[in-house]
C-alpha cells in the first residue's frame, strides 16, 4: 500500500507510508528509537519492549517494532514514562545475566550493554535467580552461551527467514525458556549448516565465532571490507585484523549480493590464509641452479632461493623454449582464484610476449 | 558458455541475483546443488519459497537439499537432461503454450528447432528420463502458466559430452516461454570459483582477447598488435583439456600455472600426472604446495586474497573491489607483481627473439597499483571501459557492461534486444552420455562439490573449522545398492573405473538413485577425480564429469 499517513514523532510531523510500523517509518525518517528484539533484515518480533513509545489516545506503551501507523498518530519516544518502562525492561535482563561484561567477547559490540549504557542501568537493582548453562563449544564454529542469551529470537527469526533451515527454536516457556538446536541437541546434529546468521544478528555474546574468542577488542580491530573468495556469487565480507591475522570475519551489510549475510566458507572459512603449509619463499630444482638438464621424470630436489635468482630462471627459460621451439610450445593456466587484474596480466603476458592463445584456467572443470 | 553466445550473442548469466530470487515466480533449477555450491543464492531461493510462495522446478538425479523445498523434483537419470528439456518443449508447443509473440519478434530458427522437438513426445522423454509423463505434463504447465521464470543452472548442465546443447536447450526454453530480457527471467547460469566470469572476461580463454574480441578476427588482432607492439597470432589456441594431454605428446613444452591445480581438478588424474611429468618445464605460481607441486619445476609463492588489491568480477557480471587487509606473509608477493616481474625481464632480455615495440601505448610493464592495469583495461575492453577504481572505492559496484565512467552498468542483458540481434533457436538432439555402465562397470558416477569443501579442497582443507565438520571423503550410495554390493556394517567401498580405483567412506543415503553413485574430489587420498572420463564436448571441451561408469565393491575397514 503506497498510501500516506501524516504522524508526528516528538513534535516532528513526518509522512509514513501505510503498512509500514512506526519504528520502520522513524528509521527512514533519521528518528532514533532505541530496540533489542528487532533487526532490519528480520521480521518483527516484539519481544523485549525496548521500542516501548508513549502514543497519545493510547492507554498503555506500545511496541513502535509492531504497531502499524496510522493517519495522524502522535508519538513520543523519549517520554518520562517512556525512559522509566525502557529501564524496567532492562533492568529485568540485567537481573539474570552474567553480567561479566569486563570478560565478555561482546563489549564495545554488544547492544545490551549499549542501552545499560544509555539509561544507566547497571544491574544490582533486583536480586533474582541466575541461570547457570554450560557453555556449548562442541562445533568448531560457534560457540553458545545462554546464560548471555536474552531470548530476543533474533537468532531464530534469522536462522528460518534468511537461511530457510529452522535450525533453532526457543524451548520451554518463562525462566526455563532457552534456546535450542533441532530436537533440542546441538547445532551439529541440527539441520543448521553454520552459516552464521544467527551470530551476525545476535545482540549479545550469547552466539560468538569461537576463531574469535581472546583475539581481541573491536576497537583493537582493523576492519577491511572485501569480497570472498570462494564461490561465484561474490559475498562482500568485512576482515577483522589483528598483528596481521585475521581474527574474525563477518558479512557487509549493505552489499548488493548479500545483505550482510554469508555462507559458512565465507565466514569461518578463511583461516587457511594463515596455515603453515604456505609458501613463503621461491623454489626451484636443483638441476636447475647447476645448469643441467633435467634426466627423465624424476625433478630432483627443491633449493630455496631469492626472487630474483626464481624470476630471472623463469624468464630466461620462457624466452628460450618460445625462441627454440616456436611461441605455441608455450601454454599458461591463468586463474578463476585470482584478480580481474591478475587475469588480464597474463592475458597480455601470452599474447604479446610468448605470443600465443594457449591460454585457459578451470572454467571448463 | 559457448551455448549462450551462440544462442543471444552473450555467454553470462543474464539477469541478477537480487532481481531473479525477488521477482521470478518459478525458479526451475537444473543441474545445480544450489544451496552447496552457491549457499547465498541457495538461501534466496528459500525464501522466495517461503516467503513470497515462488514456485521451484528441481531438476536433478539426486535428492539435494533444494527439493525440500521444490513444488516439483524431476528426478532424471544422470546425462539425460536434454531429453528431459526437449520433452518439456514438446508439452509445451502441443498445448499451444508458448509465447508466440516473442517468437516471431526476436527470435529465428522456430522452424528447425519444432522439428526436431517432434522426436520427444512425453512417453520417449519418459523412456530416456527415467521421469514419469505425468510429472513432465505437470512441470510443463507449471513453466508455461507462470511467467517469468528463471531458469539456472551450473556445472550438472555443462559438464557433459553435450553440455554445450543443454545449454542452448535452456536458451530455447526460456525463449519459447518468452522469458529472456524481462525482471525475474532470464538463463542464469552460476559460475563455479569465485573469479571465472572475470578470468573468462579478462581474456583468459584461448579464443577471445578481454571483453571477448575474438582472435580470429583480423580487426582485434590489429587492435592489440597496435596497442601492445607485437604480433598477435589469429590461431585459435589450445584450451587446458588439451594442452596437458598436449604436454605429454611434447607439443607444449612448458606450463606457466597460477594457481590453478590441475591434478585435483582435471578429468582422470593418473593420465594428467603422466602429461605432467613429460613436460619440459613448468612454473607453479601458488600459495601452498598443492597436488600439483610435486610436477613443478619451479614455485613461486603468491599470496591470498586478503593480501592483495585488485577486483572480482561475481556470476552476475558485478565487478567488486578487493581490498588489502594483511601484509603478505614471509617473502610472497601478489600475483599481478609477480607476472610484472617475469614480462620485465622477458622484454629486456638481450638474446629473446621476439621483438616488441616498447613505445607502443600499452606495451610497457610499469604498474606500481592494480589501478593503473584496470586504466589499461578500460581503454582495450569495452565492457569495462567505466570500471574505475575511483568509483569502487566510493562504494559503488556495477554489472558489466559499463560503457563509461557515467554508466550505472547492466543488470539485465538483452531488454529489447539480443547482442546478436535476434534469439537463435538451436535444433539439438539428445545423445546418451559417452561411456554408459555395463557388466564390468554397472555404475554411474556423477561427482561434484559439498557445502564445507571447495573446488580442489586447496583452501578448505586448510581450514580447521571446515576439515573438522567434514574431515574425509565420503561416496554417496543408494541403501539398495548398498544392500546389494554386500555393505552391511562395513563402511568402506572401492569404487573403479578404467582408469583408476578409489577407497573411501560409503555414505548410505537416497540422495541418490538406485545405480548411481556420488563423489567429490576435495580430498587427494580418494578424489573422484582419478576415475572420470576424459570425454570432452567438441565445442566447449568441457569433460563429463556427471557421468562414468564404475564398479563398486565394499571392502574391509
Ligand atoms: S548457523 Fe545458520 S543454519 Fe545454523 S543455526 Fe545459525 S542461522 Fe541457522
Ligand atoms: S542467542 Fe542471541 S539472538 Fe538468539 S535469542 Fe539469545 S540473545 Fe537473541
Ligand atoms: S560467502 Fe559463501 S555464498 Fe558468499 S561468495 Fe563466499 S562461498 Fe559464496
Ligand atoms: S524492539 Fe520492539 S519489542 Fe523488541
Amino acid at each position: 500500500m503506497m498510501e500516506k499517513a501524516t504522524i508526528t514523532i516528538d513534535g516532528r510531523k513526518i509522512q509514513a507510508r501505510y503498512g509500514q510500523t512506526i519504528l520502520q517509518a522513524a528509521r527512514e525518517h533519521g528518528i532514533y528509537i532505541p530496540v533489542l528484539c528487532d533487526h532490519p533484515a528480520l521480521p518483527p518480533e516484539g519481544a523485549c519492549r525496548i521500542c516501548l513509545v508513549e502514543i497519545e489516545r493510547q492507554r498503555t506503551l506500545q511496541p513502535a517494532c509492531t504497531f502499524p501507523v496510522s493517519e495522524g498518530l502522535v508519538i513520543y519516544t523519549h517520554s518520562p514514562k517512556v525512559i522509566e518502562a525502557r529501564k524496567f525492561s532492562l533492568e529485568l535482563l540485567l537481573s539474570d545475566h552474567p553480567l561479566d561484561c569486563m570478560t565478555c567477547e561482546a563489549t564495545g559490540n554488544c547492544l545490551l550493554q549499549d542501552l545499560a549504557y544509555e539509561y544507566g542501568v547497571t544491574g544490582d537493582r533486583y536480586q533474582g535467580e541466575k541461570h547457570q548453562y554450560p557453555i556449548d563449544a562442541s562445533n568448531p564454529f560457534i560457540v553458545v552461551d545462554r546464560n548471555k542469551c536474552i531470548l530476543c529470537r533474533r537468532c531464530v527469526r534469522a536462522c528460518a527467514y534468511i537461511n530457510g533451515v529452522e535450525a533453532i527454536s526457543v524451548f520451554y516457556r518463562g525462566f526455563n525458556a532457552y534456546i535450542g538446536f533441532g530436537a533440542d541437541s546441538t547445532m551439529q546434529d541440527s539441520p543448521c549448516e553454520f552459516c552464521g546468521s544467527c551470530v551476525e544478528v545476535c545482540p549479545t555474546g550469547a552466539l560468538w565465532p569461537k576463531m574469535a574468542i581472546g583475539k581481541g577488542r573491536p576497537y583493537q580491530l582493523q576492519k577491511v571490507q572485501t569480497v570472498c573468495a570462494y564461490c561465484g556469487v561474490g559475498c562482500q565480507i568485512e576482515l577483522q585484523v589483528r598483528n596481521n591475522r585475521i581474527v574474525n570475519v563477518v558479512g557487509v551489510e549493505n552489499a548488493p549480493v548479500n545483505q550482510g549475510f554469508t555462507c559458512v566458507k565465507g565466514r569461518f572459512g578463511n583461516d587457511f590464509v594463515h596455515h603453515p603449509d604456505r609458501l613463503t619463499r621461491p623454489r626451484v630444482r636443483k638441476y636447475l641452479l647447476e645448469g643441467g638438464k633435467r634426466e627423465g621424470k624424476e625433478r630432483g630436489e627443491w633449493v630455496e632461493v631469492d626472487w630474483d635468482t626464481a624470476l630471472d630462471l623463469v624468464s630466461r627459460k620462457l624466452v628460450e623454449i618460445r625462441d627454440t621451439y616456436g611461441s605455441d610450445s608455450i601454454g599458461v593456466l591463468t586463474s578463476a582464484k585470482c584478480t580481474n587484474e591478475e587475469n588480464y596480466l597474463m592475458n597480455k603476458l601470452a599474447r604479446q610476449l610468448i605470443g600465443t592463445n594457449n591460454i585457459d584456467h578451470c572454467a571448463r572443470l | 558458455m559457448a551455448g549462450l553466445a551462440t544462442a543471444f550473442g552473450s555467454g553470462a548469466m543474464s539477469n541478477s541475483i537480487e532481481d531473479v530470487t525477488q521477482k521470478a515466480k518459478v525458479f526451475f533449477v537444473i543441474g545445480s546443488n544450489t544451496t552447496e555450491q552457491h549457499p547465498i543464492i541457495g538461501m534466496k531461493i528459500r525464501q522466495a519459497v517461503r516467503q513470497r510462495n515462488a514456485l521451484l522446478i528441481v531438476a536433478d538425479p539426486r535428492q539435494i537439499p533444494l527439493v525440500d523445498f521444490a513444488t516439483l523434483h524431476l528426478q532424471h537419470k544422470p546425462g539425460t537432461d536434454l531429453a528431459l528439456l526437449n520433452g518439456l518443449m514438446h508439452i509445451i508447443l502441443k498445448n499451444g503454450w508458448e509465447d508466440k509473440e516473442f517468437i516471431a519478434e526476436r527470435t529465428e530458427g522456430f522452424e528447425e528447432f519444432k522439428a526436431v522437438l517432434e522426436h520427444y513426445p512425453p512417453h520417449v522423454a519418459s523412456e530416456i528420463t527415467g521421469v514419469s509423463e505425468d510429472l513432465l505434463y505437470e512441470a510443463a504447465q507449471l513453466m508455461a502458466t507462470n511467467k517469468p521464470m528463471a531458469a539456472i543452472w551450473a556445472m550438472g548442465i555443462t559438464q557433459h559430452i553435450k553440455g554445450v546443447h543443454n545449454v542452448l536447450a535452456l536458451a530455447n526454453l526460456q525463449m519459447l516461454l518468452g522469458n529472456i530480457g524481462i525482471p525475474g527471467g532470464g538463463v542464469n547460469p552460476l559460475r563455479g570459483q569465485n573469479n571465472v566470469q572475470g578470468a573468462c572476461d579478462m581474456g583468459g580463454l584461448p579464443n577471445v582477447y578481454p571483453a571477448y574480441q575474438p582472435v580470429t578476427s583480423e580487426e582485434a588482432a590489429k587492435k592489440f598488435s597496435q596497442a601492445w607492439g607485437a604480433p598477435m597470432s589469429t590461431k585459435v589456441g589450445m584450451t587446458v583439456t588439451e594442452m596437458i594431454p598436449a604436454a605429454k605428446a611434447g607439443h607444449i613444452k612448458a606450463l606457466y600455472i597460477m594457481a590453478e591445480d590441475p591434478i585435483m581438478s582435471d578429468a582422470d588424474t593418473n593420465h594428467v600426472r603422466t602429461c605432467l611429468e613429460a613436460c619440459e618445464f613448468i612454473v607453479l605460481q601458488e600459495i601452498f604446495y598443492t597436488e600439483t607441486a610435486p610436477y613443478a619445476d619451479v614455485l613461486l609463492p603468491g599470496v591470498s586474497f586478503a593480501e592483495k588489491c585488485g577486483t572480482f568480477t561475481n556470476t552476475e557480471r558485478r565487478i567488486q573491489l578487493v581490498r588489502q587487509a594483511l601484509q603478505p606473509l614471509g617473502e610472497a608477493r601478489p600475483d599481478w607483481q609477480i607476472l610484472t616481474e617475469v614480462a620485465n625481464r622477458i622484454l629486456t632480455n638481450p638474446s629473446g627473439q621476439r621483438k616488441v615495440d616498447t613505445q607502443a601505448p600499452y606495451a610497457r610493464w610499469d604498474y606500481q597499483h592494480p589501478s593503473q592495469i584496470m586504466e589499461e583495461i578500460n581503454a582495450l575492453a569495452p565492457s569495462y571501459a567505466g570500471v574505475k577504481y575511483t568509483r569502487l572505492e566510493r562504494g559503488e559496484t556495477f554489472q558489466w557492461p559499463v560503457l563509461d565512467e557515467n554508466h550505472p552498468g547492466t543488470p539485465i542483458l538483452h531488454v529489447g534486444k539480443f547482442a546478436r540481434g535476434l534469439g537463435k533457436f538451436s535444433a539439438v538432439e539428445y545423445i546418451p552420455p559417452a561411456e554408459l555402465p555395463d557388466e564390468n562397470y554397472p555404475f554411474i558416477l556423477s561427482t561434484g562439490r559439498v557445502l564445507y569443501h571447495w573446488h580442489g579442497g586447496e583452501l578448505t582443507r586448510r581450514s580447521q573449522g571446515l576439515l573438522e565438520i567434514y574431515p574425509k571423503p565420503l561416496i554417496e550410495i543408494h541403501p539398495e545398492d548398498a544392500e546389494r554390493i554386500g555393505l552391511n556394517g562395513r563402511r568402506r567401498v572401492r569404487v573403479t573405473s578404467r582408469r583408476g580405483s578409489i577407497e573411501a567412506e560409503a555414505w548410505i543415503t537416497d540422495r541418490v538413485l538406485p545405480g548411481m553413485i556420488y563423489a567429490n574430489f576435495h580430498f587427494p587420498e580418494a578424489s573422484a577425480n582419478v576415475l572420470t572420463h576424459a570425454a570432452l564436448d567438441p565445442i566447449s571441451k568441457i569433460p563429463e564429469f556427471k557421468v562414468c561408469a564404475v564398479r563398486v565393491e565394499a571392502v574391509e575397514s
